[in-house]
């Protein structure tokens, strides 16, 4: 129940009954067996909010596909040079690979999988050198460690949770990276906030 | 160590009681947009002040009602829900936004360190007040 809101209509229970019925709880297990590679797994079964989970995975399934098109805008930019604009086709394959089971996950527990947006929004007047679009990309990357890290908690399935933290840490090596390649500390702190 | 990383580390548990507690006898804690523009970083993953992302655009948030940015795409439940974006409302929000919205599609855990959700609400109130904003 909500702290803060007062809906107007919404029958939350409902319709988490009618989606947990449709998906299963034993999908979840399937979905872990996705995210962590692992179909031993799938036998597993969760008392999770299933839902939830596959809610929580579409935010970051949208945060995924949307570095894809700002890896691409970067790339056809013409400002990264080699190594660097190897180095982000590397990324934006892994952002490929990250969405792409997401949203193989996301299906098996019943969700509907946010698709690329016909186009993105990204300040490109601002790129004027490699370091302009490098410096971007390190924002995004830093974002969503931060996003993972804000999910991580949430999962009603600790294996999803273990997954997204695998992510995760894909995604802070892209940042370190990134802030190397700009001159800047690679590892600033001890800790991700 | 920092009172925000230990309340991190262990879930908001005694600092944010205490911080709470002050809060809860009238007190509000002022934010300072500078620390507010650190904590905005985390958001970047999925907002920006000028343009809508996989989160809508920030800028016109105050006074704004949820759900309500024309052409962005909310969940059901940020659409239904009667909320007036200010102070008070995102402070709510911040805290655990799956809680205080169940259903909307913000899959974050939330600020628990009531200082840091000061500090973000003064950074946004600021940005808002930019030419960022068109101000």
């Amino acid at each position: 129940m909500s702290d803060l809101i007062v809906t107007d209509t919404p029958n939350i229970i409902e319709s988490r009954r009618s989606f947990l019925g449709k998906s299963g709880l034993l999908l979840s297990g399937v979905a872990v067996a996705l995210l962590a590679g692992n179909e031993a797994l799938a036998a597993k079964k969760s008392g999770a909010s299933t839902e939830e989970d596959a809610r929580i995975l579409n935010s970051a399934l949208g945060a995924e596909l949307e570095a894809i098109a700002a890896y691409q805008v970067g790339a056809e930019s013409g400002l990264l040079q080699k190594p660097v604009l190897s180095l982000a086709l590397a990324f934006q394959g892994h952002h490929k690979e990250h969405a792409d089971i997401l949203t193989k996950t996301i299906m098996k527990l019943g969700g509907k999988p946010a698709v690329a947006k016909p186009k993105y929004s990204f300040p490109v007047e601002t790129f004027k050198t490699q370091a302009d679009v490098l410096r971007f990309a390190s924002t995004l990357e830093k974002g969503a460690v931060s996003a993972y890290l804000g999910a991580v908690p949430l999962f009603g399935n600790r294996d999803l949770a273990k997954a997204a933290a695998s992510i995760l840490g894909d995604e802070a090596m892209h940042w370190a990276v990134l802030r190397n390649a700009l001159g800047e500390a690679p590892v600033p702190s001890a800790f991700m906030s | 160590m920092s009172a925000p990383l230990l309340a991190r580390l262990f879930g908001g548990g005694m600092l944010a009681c205490l911080t709470g507690m002050a809060l809860a006898a009238g007190g509000s804690l002022a934010g300072d947009p500078k620390a507010g523009k650190a904590i905005y970083d985390r958001c970047l993953a999925c907002h920006a002040l000028a343009y809508d992302r996989t989160g809508p655009r920030h800028c016109g948030l105050f006074g704004r009602r949820a759900g309500s940015v024309k052409g962005f795409v909310y969940s059901q439940a940020m659409k239904r829900a009667r909320i007036v974006w200010n102070e008070k409302t995102l402070n709510r929000f911040l805290a655990n936004p799956m809680k205080a919205v169940p259903g909307t599609t913000m899959g974050y855990a939330g600020i628990p360190d009531n200082q840091e959700r000061a500090n973000l609400i003064a950074y946004l109130k600021q940005a808002n007040r930019s030419a960022v904003c068109g101000k």
